[in-house]
Protein backbone atom coordinates (compact mmCIF):
# COMPACT_ATOMS: atom_id res chain seq x y z
CA UNK A 1 0.00 0.00 0.00
CA UNK A 2 2.41 2.22 0.86
CA UNK A 3 4.74 1.55 -1.68
CA UNK A 4 2.26 2.53 -4.44
CA UNK A 5 1.30 5.91 -3.14
CA UNK A 6 4.87 7.32 -3.28
CA UNK A 7 5.09 7.84 -7.03
CA UNK A 8 0.96 8.66 -6.91
CA UNK A 9 2.61 11.90 -4.76
CA UNK A 10 4.75 12.46 -6.90
CA UNK A 11 3.01 12.36 -10.19
CA UNK A 12 0.55 15.33 -8.38
CA UNK A 13 3.32 18.11 -7.70
CA UNK A 14 4.21 17.83 -11.54
CA UNK A 15 1.92 20.69 -13.54
CA UNK A 16 -0.37 19.27 -15.47
CA UNK A 17 0.27 19.81 -19.18
CA UNK A 18 -1.48 20.61 -22.28
CA UNK A 19 -4.56 21.44 -20.41
CA UNK A 20 -6.25 22.98 -22.93
CA UNK A 21 -6.10 20.19 -25.54
CA UNK A 22 -7.40 17.24 -22.50
CA UNK A 23 -10.30 19.65 -22.18
CA UNK A 24 -11.16 19.37 -25.74
CA UNK A 25 -10.76 15.65 -25.80
CA UNK A 26 -12.79 15.34 -22.67
CA UNK A 27 -15.23 17.52 -23.58
CA UNK A 28 -17.82 16.49 -25.87
CA UNK A 29 -18.05 12.85 -24.34
CA UNK A 30 -17.94 14.06 -20.94
CA UNK A 31 -21.30 15.98 -21.66
CA UNK A 32 -23.35 13.56 -23.40
CA UNK A 33 -22.53 11.13 -20.23
CA UNK A 34 -23.55 13.55 -18.16
CA UNK A 35 -26.61 14.09 -19.74
CA UNK A 36 -27.64 11.17 -21.08
CA UNK A 37 -26.12 8.62 -18.36
CA UNK A 38 -25.63 10.19 -15.00
CA UNK A 39 -28.53 12.94 -15.24
CA UNK A 40 -31.16 9.72 -15.89
CA UNK A 41 -29.47 7.84 -13.13
CA UNK A 42 -29.97 10.79 -10.60
CA UNK A 43 -32.98 11.42 -12.02
CA UNK A 44 -34.44 7.93 -11.66
CA UNK A 45 -33.76 7.79 -7.93
CA UNK A 46 -35.32 10.73 -8.18
CA UNK A 47 -38.43 9.76 -9.10
CA UNK A 48 -38.89 6.88 -7.39
CA UNK A 49 -38.38 8.71 -3.78
CA UNK A 50 -41.94 10.37 -5.19
CA UNK A 51 -45.24 9.53 -4.62
CA UNK A 52 -48.56 10.85 -6.22
CA UNK A 53 -50.89 12.20 -3.84
CA UNK A 54 -54.27 13.35 -4.09
CA UNK A 55 -57.14 16.39 -2.47
CA UNK A 56 -59.57 13.71 -1.83
CA UNK A 57 -60.85 11.21 -4.62
CA UNK A 58 -61.51 13.80 -7.41
CA UNK A 59 -58.32 15.65 -6.73
CA UNK A 60 -55.67 17.14 -8.36
CA UNK A 61 -52.75 14.39 -8.57
CA UNK A 62 -49.93 15.71 -6.89
CA UNK A 63 -46.48 13.92 -6.35
CA UNK A 64 -45.11 14.67 -2.84
CA UNK A 65 -41.84 13.20 -1.45
CA UNK A 66 -42.45 9.75 -0.22
CA UNK A 67 -39.28 8.66 0.74
CA UNK A 68 -38.85 4.84 0.64
CA UNK A 69 -42.54 4.06 -0.61
CA UNK A 70 -42.12 2.86 -3.79
CA UNK A 71 -38.69 0.89 -2.90
CA UNK A 72 -41.21 -1.27 -0.22
CA UNK A 73 -43.94 -1.24 -3.06
CA UNK A 74 -41.16 -2.69 -5.45
CA UNK A 75 -39.93 -5.13 -2.62
CA UNK A 76 -43.52 -6.73 -1.58
CA UNK A 77 -44.26 -6.25 -5.77
CA UNK A 78 -44.28 -10.87 -6.45
CA UNK A 79 -44.69 -10.31 -10.13
CA UNK A 80 -41.80 -8.29 -10.28
CA UNK A 81 -39.89 -10.82 -8.04
CA UNK A 82 -41.09 -13.75 -10.07
CA UNK A 83 -39.62 -11.68 -13.12
CA UNK A 84 -35.86 -11.46 -11.65
CA UNK A 85 -36.46 -14.97 -10.52
CA UNK A 86 -37.35 -16.06 -14.19
CA UNK A 87 -34.71 -14.14 -15.39
CA UNK A 88 -32.15 -15.88 -13.12
CA UNK A 89 -33.16 -19.29 -14.01
CA UNK A 90 -32.64 -18.07 -17.68
CA UNK A 91 -28.95 -16.88 -16.89
CA UNK A 92 -27.98 -19.45 -15.13
CA UNK A 93 -29.07 -22.26 -17.62
CA UNK A 94 -28.50 -20.16 -20.66
CA UNK A 95 -25.22 -17.86 -20.23
CA UNK A 96 -23.26 -21.19 -19.27
CA UNK A 97 -24.44 -23.27 -22.36
CA UNK A 98 -23.95 -20.11 -24.57
CA UNK A 99 -20.28 -19.46 -23.56
CA UNK A 100 -19.69 -23.16 -22.71
CA UNK A 101 -20.78 -23.67 -27.02
CA UNK A 102 -18.69 -20.57 -28.24
CA UNK A 103 -16.16 -21.54 -26.38
CA UNK A 104 -16.07 -25.45 -28.20
CA UNK A 105 -16.79 -23.57 -31.69
CA UNK A 106 -13.17 -21.09 -30.96
CA UNK A 107 -10.94 -23.86 -29.93
CA UNK A 108 -11.97 -26.43 -32.62
CA UNK A 109 -11.32 -22.93 -34.84
CA UNK A 110 -8.23 -22.59 -33.49
CA UNK A 111 -7.02 -26.15 -33.32
CA UNK A 112 -5.28 -28.15 -36.51
CA UNK A 113 -8.58 -30.27 -36.84
CA UNK A 114 -10.71 -27.91 -38.73
CA UNK A 115 -10.44 -27.06 -42.75
CA UNK A 116 -12.62 -24.03 -43.70
CA UNK A 117 -11.66 -21.70 -41.04
CA UNK A 118 -13.37 -18.63 -42.52
CA UNK A 119 -16.42 -19.92 -43.71
CA UNK A 120 -16.78 -21.33 -40.21
CA UNK A 121 -15.82 -18.33 -38.84
CA UNK A 122 -18.24 -15.90 -40.93
CA UNK A 123 -21.36 -18.40 -40.72
CA UNK A 124 -21.65 -18.60 -37.32
CA UNK A 125 -21.17 -14.93 -37.04
CA UNK A 126 -23.95 -13.86 -39.47
CA UNK A 127 -26.48 -14.39 -36.71
CA UNK A 128 -25.12 -11.03 -34.66
CA UNK A 129 -25.84 -9.15 -37.76
CA UNK A 130 -29.56 -10.05 -36.99
CA UNK A 131 -31.27 -7.35 -34.30
CA UNK A 132 -33.09 -9.47 -31.46
CA UNK A 133 -36.24 -8.41 -32.56
CA UNK A 134 -36.33 -9.58 -35.83
CA UNK A 135 -34.54 -13.16 -34.26
CA UNK A 136 -37.16 -13.30 -32.22
CA UNK A 137 -40.01 -12.48 -35.35
CA UNK A 138 -37.83 -15.33 -37.03
CA UNK A 139 -37.89 -17.91 -34.53
CA UNK A 140 -41.57 -17.59 -33.77
CA UNK A 141 -42.48 -18.84 -37.02
CA UNK A 142 -40.52 -21.85 -36.77
CA UNK A 143 -41.70 -22.66 -33.43
CA UNK A 144 -44.91 -22.07 -34.71
CA UNK A 145 -47.32 -24.81 -34.88
CA UNK A 146 -48.36 -24.60 -38.33
CA UNK A 147 -46.41 -22.22 -39.90
CA UNK A 148 -43.02 -23.62 -38.90
CA UNK A 149 -40.87 -25.40 -41.69
CA UNK A 150 -40.65 -28.12 -38.74
CA UNK A 151 -44.51 -28.43 -38.04
CA UNK A 152 -44.38 -32.28 -37.75
CA UNK A 153 -42.44 -31.29 -34.27
CA UNK A 154 -43.86 -28.33 -33.54
CA UNK A 155 -47.37 -29.48 -33.76
CA UNK A 156 -46.80 -32.04 -31.62
CA UNK A 157 -44.49 -30.39 -29.02
CA UNK A 158 -45.17 -26.86 -28.49
CA UNK A 159 -42.45 -24.26 -28.22
CA UNK A 160 -44.46 -21.79 -27.10
CA UNK A 161 -46.64 -23.41 -24.11
CA UNK A 162 -46.05 -21.62 -20.50
CA UNK A 163 -43.38 -23.96 -19.10
CA UNK A 164 -41.31 -24.44 -22.70
CA UNK A 165 -41.57 -20.49 -24.10
CA UNK A 166 -38.24 -19.31 -21.55
CA UNK A 167 -35.95 -21.69 -23.08
CA UNK A 168 -37.31 -21.33 -26.60
CA UNK A 169 -36.69 -17.55 -26.13
CA UNK A 170 -33.08 -19.09 -24.28
CA UNK A 171 -32.62 -20.33 -27.72
CA UNK A 172 -33.13 -17.25 -29.83
CA UNK A 173 -30.71 -15.18 -27.59
CA UNK A 174 -28.52 -18.21 -27.64
CA UNK A 175 -28.61 -18.17 -31.65
CA UNK A 176 -28.01 -14.48 -31.71
CA UNK A 177 -24.60 -14.43 -29.18
CA UNK A 178 -22.74 -17.35 -30.08
CA UNK A 179 -20.71 -16.46 -33.32
CA UNK A 180 -19.97 -13.15 -30.94
CA UNK A 181 -18.62 -14.65 -27.99
CA UNK A 182 -16.68 -17.46 -29.84
CA UNK A 183 -14.83 -14.57 -32.12
CA UNK A 184 -13.88 -12.77 -28.90
CA UNK A 185 -12.59 -15.90 -27.45
CA UNK A 186 -10.94 -16.97 -30.78
CA UNK A 187 -9.37 -13.82 -31.23
CA UNK A 188 -7.57 -14.43 -28.08
CA UNK A 189 -6.47 -17.51 -28.63
CA UNK A 190 -5.47 -16.06 -31.55
CA UNK A 191 -3.49 -13.19 -29.26
CA UNK A 192 -1.30 -16.38 -27.74
CA UNK A 193 1.87 -17.26 -28.94
CA UNK A 194 2.39 -20.56 -30.24
CA UNK A 195 5.58 -21.54 -28.84
CA UNK A 196 3.47 -21.99 -25.57
CA UNK A 197 2.00 -24.84 -27.11
CA UNK A 198 5.18 -26.51 -29.02
CA UNK A 199 6.31 -27.87 -25.38
CA UNK A 200 3.63 -29.31 -24.50
CA UNK A 201 3.34 -31.22 -28.00
CA UNK A 202 6.99 -32.25 -27.93
CA UNK A 203 6.25 -34.06 -24.16
CA UNK A 204 3.60 -35.71 -26.38
CA UNK A 205 0.18 -33.77 -25.49
CA UNK A 206 -2.96 -34.00 -27.72
CA UNK A 207 -5.10 -31.55 -28.66
CA UNK A 208 -7.61 -31.95 -25.95
CA UNK A 209 -5.05 -32.16 -23.53
CA UNK A 210 -3.60 -28.71 -24.78
CA UNK A 211 -7.26 -27.09 -25.08
CA UNK A 212 -7.82 -27.69 -21.07
CA UNK A 213 -4.79 -26.92 -19.65
CA UNK A 214 -3.15 -24.12 -21.57
CA UNK A 215 -5.34 -22.65 -23.93
CA UNK A 216 -8.22 -22.45 -21.50
CA UNK A 217 -6.98 -20.51 -18.59
CA UNK A 218 -4.57 -18.22 -20.79
CA UNK A 219 -8.15 -16.29 -22.38
CA UNK A 220 -10.14 -16.65 -19.24
CA UNK A 221 -10.16 -13.08 -19.37
CA UNK A 222 -11.86 -13.31 -22.42
CA UNK A 223 -14.34 -15.67 -21.47
CA UNK A 224 -14.75 -13.45 -18.27
CA UNK A 225 -15.36 -10.38 -20.39
CA UNK A 226 -18.02 -12.44 -22.37
CA UNK A 227 -19.93 -13.85 -19.05
CA UNK A 228 -20.15 -10.29 -17.66
CA UNK A 229 -21.98 -9.14 -21.14
CA UNK A 230 -24.07 -11.98 -21.04
CA UNK A 231 -25.23 -11.02 -17.18
CA UNK A 232 -25.75 -7.35 -18.24
CA UNK A 233 -28.01 -8.95 -21.26
CA UNK A 234 -29.75 -11.33 -19.45
CA UNK A 235 -31.27 -9.25 -16.59
CA UNK A 236 -31.89 -6.58 -20.01
CA UNK A 237 -33.89 -9.24 -21.40
CA UNK A 238 -36.68 -7.19 -23.38
CA UNK A 239 -36.85 -7.76 -26.93
CA UNK A 240 -37.46 -11.26 -27.58
CA UNK A 241 -40.31 -11.81 -24.54
CA UNK A 242 -41.89 -8.76 -25.92
CA UNK A 243 -41.99 -9.91 -29.61
CA UNK A 244 -43.18 -13.32 -28.42
CA UNK A 245 -46.01 -11.78 -26.51
CA UNK A 246 -47.65 -11.61 -30.52
CA UNK A 247 -46.98 -15.16 -30.76
CA UNK A 248 -48.41 -16.69 -27.55
CA UNK A 249 -50.10 -15.83 -24.37
CA UNK A 250 -47.50 -17.57 -22.47
CA UNK A 251 -45.62 -14.56 -21.77
CA UNK A 252 -47.03 -12.23 -19.36
CA UNK A 253 -47.27 -8.33 -18.99
CA UNK A 254 -44.70 -8.59 -16.39
CA UNK A 255 -42.95 -11.63 -17.85
CA UNK A 256 -38.48 -10.40 -17.32
CA UNK A 257 -37.79 -7.33 -14.93
CA UNK A 258 -37.96 -4.76 -17.67
CA UNK A 259 -41.15 -5.94 -19.30
CA UNK A 260 -42.51 -5.01 -15.66
CA UNK A 261 -40.85 -1.67 -15.72
CA UNK A 262 -42.14 -0.93 -19.40
CA UNK A 263 -45.61 -1.82 -18.66
CA UNK A 264 -45.78 -0.31 -14.98
CA UNK A 265 -44.53 2.90 -16.69
CA UNK A 266 -47.58 2.80 -18.94
CA UNK A 267 -50.16 2.32 -16.08
CA UNK A 268 -48.93 5.43 -15.73
CA UNK A 269 -46.99 4.58 -12.36
CA UNK A 270 -43.95 6.20 -13.56
CA UNK A 271 -42.64 6.55 -9.92
CA UNK A 272 -42.66 2.90 -9.50
CA UNK A 273 -41.57 2.08 -12.90
CA UNK A 274 -38.66 4.26 -11.84
CA UNK A 275 -37.96 2.65 -8.29
CA UNK A 276 -37.90 -1.15 -10.09
CA UNK A 277 -35.04 0.60 -12.85
CA UNK A 278 -32.89 1.52 -9.87
CA UNK A 279 -33.14 -1.57 -8.44
CA UNK A 280 -32.40 -3.41 -11.53
CA UNK A 281 -29.24 -1.29 -12.60
CA UNK A 282 -28.11 -1.67 -8.80
CA UNK A 283 -28.62 -5.42 -9.17
CA UNK A 284 -26.75 -5.67 -12.69
CA UNK A 285 -24.36 -3.70 -11.49
CA UNK A 286 -23.45 -5.61 -8.68
CA UNK A 287 -23.65 -8.68 -9.92
CA UNK A 288 -21.14 -8.09 -12.67
CA UNK A 289 -19.12 -6.80 -10.08
CA UNK A 290 -19.10 -9.61 -7.72
CA UNK A 291 -18.40 -11.73 -10.81
CA UNK A 292 -15.75 -9.78 -11.88
CA UNK A 293 -13.84 -9.40 -8.09
CA UNK A 294 -14.53 -13.37 -7.89
CA UNK A 295 -12.74 -14.35 -11.06
CA UNK A 296 -10.36 -12.37 -10.47
CA UNK A 297 -9.42 -13.67 -7.20
CA UNK A 298 -9.80 -17.02 -8.23
CA UNK A 299 -7.40 -15.88 -11.23
CA UNK A 300 -5.04 -14.59 -8.53
CA UNK A 301 -4.47 -17.99 -6.80
CA UNK B 1 -3.66 -40.24 -19.78
CA UNK B 2 -0.11 -40.90 -21.56
CA UNK B 3 -1.77 -43.65 -24.09
CA UNK B 4 -3.93 -41.03 -25.09
CA UNK B 5 -1.22 -38.94 -26.62
CA UNK B 6 0.13 -41.17 -28.30
CA UNK B 7 -1.30 -39.42 -31.58
CA UNK B 8 -2.13 -42.59 -33.90
CA UNK B 9 -2.86 -41.49 -37.37
CA UNK B 10 -6.14 -43.37 -36.79
CA UNK B 11 -7.00 -40.84 -33.75
CA UNK B 12 -6.29 -38.53 -35.42
CA UNK B 13 -8.71 -38.93 -38.26
CA UNK B 14 -11.23 -39.89 -35.76
CA UNK B 15 -11.27 -36.47 -33.87
CA UNK B 16 -10.87 -33.83 -37.47
CA UNK B 17 -14.34 -36.05 -38.43
CA UNK B 18 -15.57 -35.63 -35.22
CA UNK B 19 -14.69 -31.88 -35.40
CA UNK B 20 -16.08 -31.43 -39.06
CA UNK B 21 -19.38 -32.80 -37.67
CA UNK B 22 -19.50 -30.29 -35.07
CA UNK B 23 -18.73 -27.56 -37.24
CA UNK B 24 -21.25 -28.78 -39.90
CA UNK B 25 -24.13 -28.94 -37.80
CA UNK B 26 -23.68 -25.95 -35.92
CA UNK B 27 -23.49 -24.37 -39.50
CA UNK B 28 -26.80 -25.58 -39.97
CA UNK B 29 -28.04 -24.21 -36.65
CA UNK B 30 -26.97 -20.43 -37.36
CA UNK B 31 -28.23 -20.77 -40.93
CA UNK B 32 -30.89 -22.72 -41.40
CA UNK B 33 -32.93 -19.87 -40.01
CA UNK B 34 -32.02 -17.28 -42.32
CA UNK B 35 -32.50 -19.46 -45.05
CA UNK B 36 -35.90 -20.17 -44.30
CA UNK B 37 -36.15 -16.24 -43.96
CA UNK B 38 -34.82 -15.95 -47.73
CA UNK B 39 -37.53 -18.53 -48.89
CA UNK B 40 -40.24 -17.21 -47.00
CA UNK B 41 -39.43 -13.71 -48.79
CA UNK B 42 -39.42 -15.44 -52.01
CA UNK B 43 -43.55 -16.66 -51.95
CA UNK B 44 -46.41 -15.66 -51.89
CA UNK B 45 -48.75 -14.87 -49.16
CA UNK B 46 -50.69 -18.58 -49.73
CA UNK B 47 -47.55 -20.31 -50.95
CA UNK B 48 -45.92 -19.39 -47.26
CA UNK B 49 -48.20 -21.39 -45.30
CA UNK B 50 -48.90 -23.84 -47.92
CA UNK B 51 -45.65 -25.09 -49.56
CA UNK B 52 -42.51 -26.63 -47.90
CA UNK B 53 -40.74 -24.01 -45.44
CA UNK B 54 -37.18 -24.42 -46.75
CA UNK B 55 -37.54 -24.75 -50.55
CA UNK B 56 -38.56 -22.50 -53.60
CA UNK B 57 -42.14 -22.31 -54.76
CA UNK B 58 -42.55 -19.58 -57.43
CA UNK B 59 -40.36 -17.15 -57.01
CA UNK B 60 -41.98 -14.12 -56.06
CA UNK B 61 -39.35 -12.20 -54.54
CA UNK B 62 -39.37 -8.85 -56.65
CA UNK B 63 -43.14 -8.60 -56.39
CA UNK B 64 -43.16 -8.98 -52.54
CA UNK B 65 -40.62 -6.26 -52.42
CA UNK B 66 -42.58 -3.97 -54.43
CA UNK B 67 -45.52 -4.44 -52.37
CA UNK B 68 -43.38 -4.05 -49.15
CA UNK B 69 -42.35 -0.58 -50.64
CA UNK B 70 -45.54 0.49 -51.69
CA UNK B 71 -47.57 -0.26 -48.68
CA UNK B 72 -49.04 2.30 -46.87
CA UNK B 73 -47.41 4.75 -48.79
CA UNK B 74 -43.73 3.07 -48.61
CA UNK B 75 -43.35 3.59 -44.80
CA UNK B 76 -40.61 0.30 -44.83
CA UNK B 77 -38.60 2.87 -46.88
CA UNK B 78 -38.85 5.60 -44.44
CA UNK B 79 -38.06 2.88 -41.28
CA UNK B 80 -35.22 1.52 -43.16
CA UNK B 81 -34.28 5.27 -43.83
CA UNK B 82 -34.39 6.10 -40.49
CA UNK B 83 -32.89 3.37 -38.95
CA UNK B 84 -29.54 4.30 -41.72
CA UNK B 85 -29.80 7.98 -40.25
CA UNK B 86 -29.75 6.99 -36.51
CA UNK B 87 -27.06 4.05 -36.99
CA UNK B 88 -24.58 5.66 -38.74
CA UNK B 89 -24.46 9.14 -38.11
CA UNK B 90 -25.19 8.45 -34.27
CA UNK B 91 -22.20 5.25 -34.34
CA UNK B 92 -19.69 8.05 -36.14
CA UNK B 93 -20.32 10.93 -33.47
CA UNK B 94 -20.24 8.07 -30.73
CA UNK B 95 -16.79 7.06 -32.12
CA UNK B 96 -15.32 10.48 -32.56
CA UNK B 97 -16.06 10.92 -29.01
CA UNK B 98 -15.44 8.10 -27.48
CA UNK B 99 -11.96 7.79 -29.49
CA UNK B 100 -11.17 11.61 -28.33
CA UNK B 101 -11.51 10.87 -24.89
CA UNK B 102 -9.89 7.22 -24.18
CA UNK B 103 -6.99 8.82 -26.37
CA UNK B 104 -6.91 11.78 -23.77
CA UNK B 105 -6.99 8.83 -20.87
CA UNK B 106 -4.07 6.98 -22.19
CA UNK B 107 -2.02 9.71 -23.45
CA UNK B 108 -2.02 12.26 -20.64
CA UNK B 109 -1.42 12.11 -16.66
CA UNK B 110 -4.03 14.77 -15.27
CA UNK B 111 -5.52 14.54 -11.66
CA UNK B 112 -8.89 13.09 -11.97
CA UNK B 113 -7.95 10.61 -14.85
CA UNK B 114 -8.63 8.10 -12.71
CA UNK B 115 -12.07 9.15 -11.24
CA UNK B 116 -13.25 9.80 -14.98
CA UNK B 117 -11.81 6.43 -16.30
CA UNK B 118 -13.83 4.29 -13.40
CA UNK B 119 -16.96 6.55 -13.84
CA UNK B 120 -17.06 5.44 -17.60
CA UNK B 121 -16.13 1.93 -16.93
CA UNK B 122 -19.27 1.99 -14.09
CA UNK B 123 -21.31 3.25 -17.60
CA UNK B 124 -20.14 -0.03 -19.14
CA UNK B 125 -22.07 -1.88 -16.34
CA UNK B 126 -24.99 0.02 -16.00
CA UNK B 127 -28.07 -1.79 -18.60
CA UNK B 128 -29.24 0.78 -21.18
CA UNK B 129 -32.09 -0.04 -20.87
CA UNK B 130 -32.46 1.00 -17.17
CA UNK B 131 -31.62 4.60 -18.66
CA UNK B 132 -34.78 4.13 -21.36
CA UNK B 133 -37.23 5.20 -18.71
CA UNK B 134 -35.14 8.05 -17.18
CA UNK B 135 -34.78 9.29 -20.60
CA UNK B 136 -38.09 9.64 -21.56
CA UNK B 137 -39.41 11.41 -18.21
CA UNK B 138 -36.76 13.80 -18.66
CA UNK B 139 -37.15 14.48 -22.37
CA UNK B 140 -41.15 15.14 -21.89
CA UNK B 141 -40.18 17.87 -19.29
CA UNK B 142 -38.51 19.42 -22.42
CA UNK B 143 -41.42 18.53 -24.76
CA UNK B 144 -39.00 16.18 -26.87
CA UNK B 145 -39.90 12.95 -26.44
CA UNK B 146 -41.39 11.45 -30.17
CA UNK B 147 -38.97 13.43 -31.42
CA UNK B 148 -35.36 12.47 -33.70
CA UNK B 149 -32.81 13.57 -30.72
CA UNK B 150 -34.52 11.84 -28.43
CA UNK B 151 -33.35 8.70 -29.99
CA UNK B 152 -30.87 9.95 -31.62
CA UNK B 153 -29.00 11.83 -28.80
CA UNK B 154 -28.82 9.29 -26.07
CA UNK B 155 -27.45 6.93 -28.48
CA UNK B 156 -24.41 8.96 -28.94
CA UNK B 157 -23.02 7.61 -25.93
CA UNK B 158 -20.40 4.77 -25.88
CA UNK B 159 -18.76 4.02 -22.32
CA UNK B 160 -17.41 0.73 -24.02
CA UNK B 161 -16.03 2.36 -26.86
CA UNK B 162 -14.21 5.07 -24.31
CA UNK B 163 -12.47 1.60 -22.64
CA UNK B 164 -11.62 -0.04 -25.88
CA UNK B 165 -9.92 3.41 -27.37
CA UNK B 166 -8.43 4.15 -24.06
CA UNK B 167 -6.46 0.37 -24.35
CA UNK B 168 -6.40 0.70 -27.89
CA UNK B 169 -4.45 4.25 -27.65
CA UNK B 170 -2.19 3.15 -24.74
CA UNK B 171 -0.84 0.15 -27.16
CA UNK B 172 -0.54 1.71 -30.52
CA UNK B 173 0.13 5.22 -30.19
CA UNK B 174 4.10 5.69 -28.95
CA UNK B 175 4.80 8.38 -26.40
CA UNK B 176 8.26 9.23 -28.83
CA UNK B 177 6.05 9.82 -31.81
CA UNK B 178 3.88 12.47 -30.00
CA UNK B 179 7.25 13.87 -28.58
CA UNK B 180 8.31 14.53 -32.00
CA UNK B 181 5.58 15.73 -33.61
CA UNK B 182 5.49 18.21 -30.49
CA UNK B 183 9.23 18.60 -31.49
CA UNK B 184 7.94 19.73 -34.48
CA UNK B 185 5.57 22.63 -33.27
CA UNK B 186 2.31 20.70 -33.34
CA UNK B 187 -0.47 21.18 -31.58
CA UNK B 188 -2.15 18.54 -29.52
CA UNK B 189 -5.23 18.23 -30.94
CA UNK B 190 -3.63 18.69 -34.74
CA UNK B 191 -1.46 15.71 -33.48
CA UNK B 192 -4.50 13.52 -32.41
CA UNK B 193 -6.35 13.98 -35.95
CA UNK B 194 -3.50 13.69 -38.03
CA UNK B 195 -0.89 11.10 -36.52
CA UNK B 196 -2.77 9.17 -33.50
CA UNK B 197 -6.34 8.74 -35.39
CA UNK B 198 -4.34 6.98 -38.15
CA UNK B 199 -2.57 4.53 -35.70
CA UNK B 200 -5.95 3.97 -33.73
CA UNK B 201 -7.86 3.18 -37.17
CA UNK B 202 -9.09 -0.52 -35.99
CA UNK B 203 -9.94 0.15 -32.60
CA UNK B 204 -11.97 3.33 -34.46
CA UNK B 205 -13.58 0.72 -36.94
CA UNK B 206 -14.36 -1.82 -34.60
CA UNK B 207 -15.81 0.50 -32.01
CA UNK B 208 -18.06 2.25 -35.04
CA UNK B 209 -19.09 -0.94 -36.00
CA UNK B 210 -20.34 -2.55 -32.67
CA UNK B 211 -22.06 0.94 -31.63
CA UNK B 212 -23.73 0.95 -35.39
CA UNK B 213 -24.77 -2.63 -34.39
CA UNK B 214 -25.72 -1.34 -31.14
CA UNK B 215 -28.08 1.92 -32.05
CA UNK B 216 -29.00 -0.76 -35.06
CA UNK B 217 -30.50 -3.22 -32.45
CA UNK B 218 -31.68 -0.64 -29.99
CA UNK B 219 -35.37 -1.16 -28.86
CA UNK B 220 -36.57 0.14 -25.29
CA UNK B 221 -35.60 3.58 -26.25
CA UNK B 222 -37.53 4.13 -29.60
CA UNK B 223 -39.81 1.95 -28.23
CA UNK B 224 -40.68 4.31 -25.22
CA UNK B 225 -39.65 7.35 -26.75
CA UNK B 226 -41.23 7.20 -30.17
CA UNK B 227 -45.38 7.24 -31.04
CA UNK B 228 -45.35 9.16 -34.55
CA UNK B 229 -44.59 5.91 -36.86
CA UNK B 230 -42.48 7.92 -39.68
CA UNK B 231 -39.79 7.96 -37.27
CA UNK B 232 -39.56 4.55 -36.28
CA UNK B 233 -36.49 2.56 -36.30
CA UNK B 234 -36.82 -0.77 -39.09
CA UNK B 235 -36.87 -2.77 -35.75
CA UNK B 236 -39.61 -0.82 -33.90
CA UNK B 237 -41.44 -0.68 -37.23
CA UNK B 238 -41.36 -4.41 -37.75
CA UNK B 239 -42.36 -5.27 -34.37
CA UNK B 240 -45.08 -2.66 -34.89
CA UNK B 241 -46.70 -4.98 -38.05
CA UNK B 242 -45.72 -8.32 -36.13
CA UNK B 243 -48.11 -7.31 -33.52
CA UNK B 244 -50.92 -6.09 -35.67
CA UNK B 245 -50.85 -9.89 -37.90
CA UNK B 246 -53.61 -11.23 -36.05
CA UNK B 247 -55.65 -8.19 -37.23
CA UNK B 248 -54.23 -8.26 -40.86
CA UNK B 249 -53.43 -11.51 -42.42
CA UNK B 250 -51.90 -10.18 -45.46
CA UNK B 251 -49.40 -8.00 -43.48
CA UNK B 252 -47.38 -11.23 -42.40
CA UNK B 253 -45.92 -11.37 -46.14
CA UNK B 254 -44.32 -7.86 -45.38
CA UNK B 255 -42.92 -8.98 -41.67
CA UNK B 256 -41.04 -11.54 -43.50
CA UNK B 257 -39.49 -9.70 -46.53
CA UNK B 258 -39.26 -6.80 -44.29
CA UNK B 259 -37.09 -8.83 -41.61
CA UNK B 260 -34.99 -10.54 -44.80
CA UNK B 261 -34.16 -6.98 -46.66
CA UNK B 262 -33.84 -5.13 -42.85
CA UNK B 263 -30.43 -7.44 -42.05
CA UNK B 264 -28.75 -7.16 -45.16
CA UNK B 265 -26.95 -4.15 -44.61
CA UNK B 266 -25.70 -5.15 -41.34
CA UNK B 267 -24.29 -8.13 -43.07
CA UNK B 268 -22.91 -6.30 -46.20
CA UNK B 269 -21.31 -4.15 -43.47
CA UNK B 270 -19.52 -6.72 -40.93
CA UNK B 271 -18.75 -8.66 -44.25
CA UNK B 272 -16.92 -5.98 -46.31
CA UNK B 273 -15.26 -4.64 -43.09
CA UNK B 274 -14.05 -7.24 -41.05
CA UNK B 275 -10.52 -7.42 -42.06
CA UNK B 276 -10.49 -3.97 -39.56
CA UNK B 277 -12.82 -5.42 -36.84
CA UNK B 278 -11.53 -8.99 -36.48
CA UNK B 279 -8.30 -7.39 -35.32
CA UNK B 280 -10.34 -4.98 -32.78
CA UNK B 281 -12.18 -7.63 -31.15
CA UNK B 282 -9.98 -8.92 -28.94
CA UNK B 283 -8.40 -5.96 -27.84
CA UNK B 284 -10.90 -5.47 -24.81
CA UNK B 285 -10.05 -8.91 -23.66
CA UNK B 286 -6.26 -8.62 -23.70
CA UNK B 287 -5.02 -6.20 -20.92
Amino acid sequence: MTTTSVPRLKARRTPVKHKRAIAIFLAPFAVLFAAFYLLPIGWAIGQSLLVVERDGTFGKPVEVFGGLTQYILVFQNEAFWAAVGRVALFGVVQVPVMLGFALVLALLLDSPLVKGKKFFRLAFFVPYAVPGVIAAIMWGYLYSPNLSPFAAFTSGFDLLAPETVLWSIANVVTWVYVGYNMLIIYSALLALPSEIFEAARLDGANQLQIALSIKIPLVMPAIVLTAIFSIIGTLQLLAEPQVFRSFTSSVSSTFTPNIAVYTTSAVPNVSLAAAMSVVLAIATFIMSFVFLKFTQRKGDK
Amino acid sequence: MSQISAGAPKEKLASRTAAMIVMGISTLYFLVPIWWLFIGSTKSREQFSSTAGLWFADFNLFTNIADLFAYNDGVYLRWMLNSIVYASFGALLGTLFAAMCGYALAKYRFPGRELIFNTVLGGVLVPATALALPLFLIFSQFNATNTFWSVFLPSIVSPFGVYLARIFAAASVPDELLEAARLDGAGEVRTFFSVSRRLMTPALVTIFLFQFVAIWNNFFLPLIMLRDQTLFPVTLGLYTWNSQVNQIPEIRTFVIIGAFLSIIPLIIAFLSLQRFWRGGLGAGSVK
